[in-house]
Order: structure tokens, then sequence, then C-alpha cells
């Protein structure tokens, strides 16, 4: 039976590699446990165990099997392929919502027990339950004798000064792949114009583009970037203890993106799904919620420089693919520079 | 009298007929606020979905002949500002489709610069779509721009929901307050007839004046066909009690005559069986001239009724007068007759009545007596007010049917041989009664009849 199940979830990986692109899978739990949840994420999983590990604790009998995909993929394995998964969780809010705007989630009535925050959730379908910011990470050993920059403009002068210190040093997401780089940087521009500016100056420092938030920290820590632009504060945070960055939010406004869970309409075990999405509500506004998820960083900023990404259909106004392509078009022209 | 018989009732047919009518329009007045209030509802919708279209046409511009669209941010985040709604969009440049949801239905524009409305499902959903319409100019010439925008209605069914909520409310709550309208029109339309009624049952079995209070216009006539039909009755009952008092009167004098005359004769005549057919003769016409008497007495004591005095009686002199009056009678029957109680007692009335009824009853008692028996009156003060009892020792009422030994020329079953007219205790419970009290008659344990008159404190 063990062999089986295992052989049956190589099967489904190498299966699900065919069409979409996984980066990660786990199974948690009982090999023979008597029912699973799905659950297709962009979190990374050392990120998100604690939350599987305590739904586990109260669960014993439920295994989860948890696959991790970068935001773009998830979407085409959702909305392209229609993969069958569970839960659908992502930080691309954008895409989460275009999810269940075109009608391939299922609506959920969470459980009463926690008071929800009104922006957490959207329609019944798109649930919040992390907020996580957008921070700058510097290289300590580059900033020894530098002032640390505190905002945006800040540091757009310090990259103008001394443009010799960080040329080929400065790194942020390559838009044009991540849902997540994209979302930060449309929602960078609505706030202001400040990220054009600096998108241009570090285009002029031939700046590196990444995939993920994880790169960009590995990055900074091995020493190949100074300064890594739009990583989640969360990840940093957790890997802090090496002590060789510092992540900086920036006081002008720093954008707050949800990560949030759906349930597609095509979810194999709905009842699964539920339970596991309550007990994720629970973690995050219940009286028990742990503060593994980040939330306690932002909680201690104020809230006025926060600039929360709000879930709706404003959402869908950069997936449109004439926006898109003009938006990608700019940021492409500001970036690589010639 | 049979009763009249009832079928149906004014009041309730009215409170029916009103409940009725406030019962649909209660439902009528639901009916129109739903409506309003959809009408109301989509209309807003509308309004918005037209003001994303606009702003979503605002950011299409011709760029070098060619056209570019620009959505701003708010164009489809405006459409989610009060209730969570998923929203679709299409654009589309004459027949080529540029950008958006390609399935999204689009309203037929029925020019080029309107907008069109239309509900339709997409994507699982019943959504409401606007389009709009603007033309541009590029390099071949004119093309025509359409911007649809739909929107779900979540948030309409949730105001329309709340708004039936409410509708229901105020339809119970008229309903409610016209119930209790109509529960007080209904009242108050029946009440002039319910006064009437009042006004009607309360008079005396002897009053036939007219309705003089006001009543309304609608009654008039009742009222007026009643007056008539009580002034009909009141002159012939008086014609009929004139004629018996006029006939009575003329009988008496004519057989007073007779009678001395019978009795000079029985005087002269020596013949045994003269003398017993002369005294037949003369008991025949005591007979009728008592009846006469009785008759004149009755229309007297009904004309007295009708104008009631109320002067301040002394009962026991009153009994006193009546016992002392009747004694030459009695003691030519060899009857005693004695008052064996007489407590203090006055009443307001009228004397000349009350002397007649009691007179009614002793005559009574004396005349069904044996020889040698006793008649007892007795005047007390009991705990419900003076009561005069008459008793005898004769042969008792055989049947103690009041409605009917009252009744006028009704004698006592066992009354025959004994010379009566029928109208004494007529006139004795047609008094007692016009003073507020009553006559009753019983039989006494030992033999005997006793009949009472109660009067009320007054």
């Amino acid at each position: 039976m063990r062999e089986f199940a295992f052989s049956l979830v190589l099967m489904l990986i190498a299966h699900c590699a065919a069409a979409f692109e996984i980066e990660d899978h786990r199974w948690f739990g009982a090999d023979n446990a008597s029912q699973t949840v799905t659950i297709l994420s962009t979190a990374d999983i050392r990120f998100f165990a604690p939350m599987i590990e305590s739904f586990l604790a109260t669960n014993p009998a439920v295994a989860v099997d948890y696959t991790v995909a970068s935001s773009t993929e998830v979407m085409r394995a959702i909305h392209a392929e229609r993969r069958p998964f569970d839960l659908v969780i992502s930080s691309a809010m954008d895409l989460q919502t275009k999810l269940a705007n075109d009608g391939f989630v299922q609506r959920h009535e969470p459980d009463g027990a926690h008071v929800m925050a009104d922006w957490a959730v959207w329609n019944d379908m798109v649930f919040a339950f992390t907020q996580e910011a957008a921070a700058i990470v510097l290289s300590n050993k580059v900033f020894e004798d530098l002032a640390v920059p505190r905002s945006r403009q800040e540091l757009i002068a310090l990259l103008r000064e001394n443009p010799d210190l960080f040329r080929g040093k400065v790194g942020t997401y390559d838009i044009r792949q991540s849902g997540l780089g994209y979302l930060f940087a449309t929602q960078d521009t609505r706030a202001s114009d400040t990220y054009w500016r600096l998108t241009e100056v570090m285009g002029g420092l031939d700046a590196k583009l990444y995939c993920c938030s994880s790169d960009m920290i590995d990055a900074v820590e091995d020493g190949t970037l100074a300064v890594a632009y739009n990583v989640l504060q969360s990840y940093a945070i957790n890997r802090q203890d090496t002590g060789r960055f510092t992540v900086v939010l920036p006081s002008d406004f720093s954008t707050v993106m949800l990560r949030s869970v759906v349930i597609p309409n095509n979810a194999p075990t709905v009842e699964m799904a539920r339970l596991f999405l309550d007990h994720m509500l629970g973690q995050a506004f219940g009286p028990t919620g742990n503060a593994a998820l980040g939330q306690s960083a932002l909680d201690q900023r104020n809230e006025a420089s926060l600039h929360r990404i709000r879930l709706g259909p404003g959402l869908l106004v950069f997936l449109d693919q004439l926006k898109k392509r003009a938006f990608l078009q700019e940021w492409t022209n500001a970036i690589l520079q010639p | 009298m049979t009763p009249p018989v009832a079928q149906g009732s004014i009041r309730r047919r009215l409170l029916l007929l009103l409940l009725l009518v406030s019962a649909a329009m209660a439902v009528l007045l639901y009916f129109v606020v739903q409506s309003v209030a959809q009408q109301v509802a989509q209309d807003s919708q509308d309004n918005i979905l037209a003001a994303s279209a606009r702003s979503v046409m605002d950011g299409a511009r011709s760029v070098e002949g060619s056209i570019s669209v620009d959505l701003p941010y708010s164009a489809l985040s405006m459409l989610d500002s009060v209730t969570d709604e998923r929203v679709f969009y299409a654009v589309w440049l004459g027949p080529e489709f540029l950008t958006g949801y390609r399935d999204l239905p689009r309203p037929p524009l029925r020019d080029q610069s309107t907008m069109a409305f239309a509900s339709r499902e997409f994507l699982g959903e019943q959504v409401r779509i606007v389009s709009v319409g603007r033309p541009f100019a590029v390099h071949e010439g004119q093309v025509l721009v359409e911007v649809s925008v739909a929107q779900t209605l979540s948030g309409q069914r949730q105001t329309l929901t709340e708004i039936s909520h409410m509708a229901l409310a105020i339809g119970a709550g008229f309903f409610a307050i016209s119930a209790i309208l109509a529960l007080l029109v209904a009242r108050s339309t029946i009440r002039p007839l319910d006064l009437l009624t009042a006004s009607v049952a309360r008079r005396g079995p002897k009053d036939l004046r007219p309705v003089s209070a006001p009543v309304p216009h609608e009654m008039v006539p009742l009222v007026a066909s009643l007056n008539t039909l009580m002034q009909r009755l009141e002159a012939s009952l008086a014609r009929s009690e004139d004629f018996i008092a006029e006939a009575a009167h003329r009988v008496r004098t004519p057989l007073a005559i007779v009678r001395t005359k019978a009795e000079i004769i029985q005087r002269s005549v020596t013949k045994a069986e003269n003398r017993a057919a002369l005294r037949e003769m003369i008991h025949a016409i005591d007979d009728s001239s008592r009846t006469a008497g009785q008759l004149l007495d009755h229309a007297m004591v009904a004309f007295r009724l009708d104008n009631l005095a109320q002067e301040t009686i002394d009962l026991s002199a009153l009994v006193q007068d009546s016992v002392e009056r009747l004694r030459p009678i009695s003691e030519i029957k060899d009857i005693t007759l004695m008052v064996t109680a007489s407590d203090a007692a006055t009443i307001k009335g009228d004397s000349i009545l009350l002397q007649s009824a009691l007179h009614n009853l002793l005559d009574n008692a004396v005349k069904y007596s044996p020889a040698g028996s006793r008649v007892e009156v007795a005047l007390r003060c009991g705990d419900f007010g003076p009561r005069i009892d008459v008793r005898d020792t004769g042969a008792g009422f055989a049947d103690l049917d009041l409605e009917r030994l009252t009744g006028r020329f009704e004698r006592g079953t066992n009354s025959s041989g004994i010379v009566g007219s029928g109208l004494g205790l007529t006139i004795a419970k047609d008094v007692i009664e016009a003073h507020g009290g009553q006559l009753r008659i019983g039989n006494n344990p030992k033999g005997g009849a006793c009949a009472s008159l109660l009067f009320p404190w007054s």
C-alpha cells in the first residue's frame, strides 16, 4: 500500500511535470491516511510546514499532499489545465482573484468562530490568511560604511551616488516570470511614481532579475547582490539569523500582499478542503493564531504607510492583455537598458 | 312571540369587507414597493456599470491611427466598492476583439453613440451587462469601439432582499393598522343602531312614545316607520281601553237598576221556586257588575300607569285601609280578616293603584276562602324591601303559572262556581311591576294560597 501510494504520487508528479512546472513536493502525515488534502501552493514548504503540522496535530487521520509551483504555473495548472486540487494557495492576489472571477472557484462559508477582517475575504471565494510586505534587503557587508536607506528616495539617491559600488549588484523580480513580482510592481506604480525612477536607476546599474524571493535572499547572503528590491519580508525575516543582511520596510509606503487561498470548483475532497481552510483562517484570525506567518512584524508598523493591496476586480486590470503587454514593455525598456 | 331570525351581521360583514380591502391594499403595497425597489436597484446598478464602461472608453485613444485601450484601475474596482461582485469586460474594435472576455455577451447597440443594457448568464452566474460605443477615426476611416462591462447581481440581490423584508414589514404594519381602524370603523358605524336598540329595549312595556333621539340619515325611514307603528299601536290600545271602560260603565248602571228591581221583586215574591230563580238572577247580575267594575278598574289602572304618580305612601296605613274596606264583605262570609304584622314602611308611588292591587288580592282571598276561615295580611320589611303577604286557607292555586294566571280573563282551573272576572291578578301584577316590584304567588304548606307584593326600597 505504502509503495503503491508513493508510486502514485510519483506518477502524479511525473504527470503534472509534463504540463505545469513543479518546484517542490512533499507528503505530510501517514502514508495510509484515509483522506488526503491536495494543496497547490506558491509558498515554500519550509514557510508553510507549521500550518500543515498544526492541522495534522488535530486531524491525525488526514494526510496533506503539498505541491509548490510558481504563481504563473499555479495559474496555468488551474485555469488552463483544470488540475484537481483541494486548495490553491498563492501570493499572486490578482491571479487568485481572476480564478474566482472567472468561475473556477467555489464559495465557502467560513466557520463563524473567528472574526475575519473585511479586507481578508472577497466574494466568499478568496480568503487571505497572511499579510506580507515587500521589503528591501541590504547586504550588511556592503552597507558597513553606508547609511541604511529608509525610503525609496533615499535608495535612489544612494544608487545614483555610488554607481560603481552597486553596478551589477542590485536585484529585483523578473516580473515577466513572477506573478508576485508583477503584482508588486503594478501596485507600486499605483502608489507612487518613484517606482519608475527606481526601476530606471536599477536598469542603469545592470540589475539582475530573479524568479523568486528566496533566490534574491540567497544572492544577498552570498554577496552576489548588495540590494534586493521587493523581497518578501516574511521570507527574509525567517533567514535573518545569519546576520548577513538587513531588512528594510520603506517608510514612504510599503506594499502589503495578502497571501490567499481558494477552493477550486473541481476539488476532489471538498469537505477536507473546507476543514483545512477553516483551520488556516483559525490560525490567521483566531485567538490561538500563531505569528509564524509574518504578521507580527507588520502589526508594529504604522497602518498609514501600509499600502495593503485590496482584493477585488481592480486586480484584473493589470491582467488585461493590452494593459499587461504595455506595462511589461515599459518595464523592460526601463530595466534592460542597452 | 317568535324571536326574529338572525341572518348575517352588519358589523361582521362590514369588518370582513374592510379587512379584505386592507389585505388587498397591503399585498398591492408590497408588490408596488418591491417593483419600485427592483427598478431603483436596477437603475443604480446600471448607472455604476455605465460609469465603469465610460471610464474604460475614456482609456481608449487613437495613437498614430490605431486604437489602444488603457484600462483605468478604477473602472473595475468601482464595481466592487459596496459588495463583492464578479466583474467582466470586453473591448471590441468593430468586428475585432481587443481585450477582456471574448465570450461576454454584448447587448446590441441601437446606434453608435448610445448604450444598451441586458441581463444574461455568464460563467455560471446571472450578470447585468452594459455596452457603450464610440466611433473613432483611424486610417481606414471610422471604426466603432465597443466596451461591454458586466457585473454579478449579489449587491442588487442583497439590496432587494433587504427592501423585500422592509416591504413585507410595511405591508404587515399597514394591514395591522387597517385592521384596527376597520374594527373601530365597524363599531362606530353600527353604534347608532346599538343606541337605538338600547333605547327601545330600555322602555317599559307600556311606553309607546315615538323615538325622538336624533338618528343618522340612513336610519330615519326605519325610525319613522317604527314611530308610526307605535303611534298606531298606542291609538288602537287607547281606543280599545276606552271602549271597554265605556262599555263597562254603560253596562254597570243598568245592571244596578236591574239588581235593585230584582231585590224588590224578590221581597214581594212568596213562591219558593220564584225566589230561588230571582236569587240566581241577582247572583248573575252581581257577577256581571263585578266584572264591569274590574274592567273599569283595569282601564283606570292602565290609564294611571301611563302617568305614574310619585307620592309618598305609608304602606301600613294602606294595608289597614284596604282591610277595613273589605271587612263588611268578609264578615258577611264569616271570614276573619286580620292584619298579623304591620312594620312601618313608606314607598313612592300611586296610592290609588296600590290600593286597587291590594284590594284585588284581598278580594280574591276572601272570595276563594270557605266560610269561617281566616285571611291573614302581613306587612314586613325584609332585607330586599317591604312585602305584603296575603294568606288564605282556601283551595290554593291549582297551578302556579303566574304568566298564565295574570293573563287577562284567565282564571284558575279550580275556580269554577265562584264569581270572578280573571282580572284581579292582572291588575295586581301590572301595578306592582309599574312600581318596580313583583308579584309572587304560591301555596301555604298547610293549604291555602299566598299572594305577595314585593316592593323595592325607594
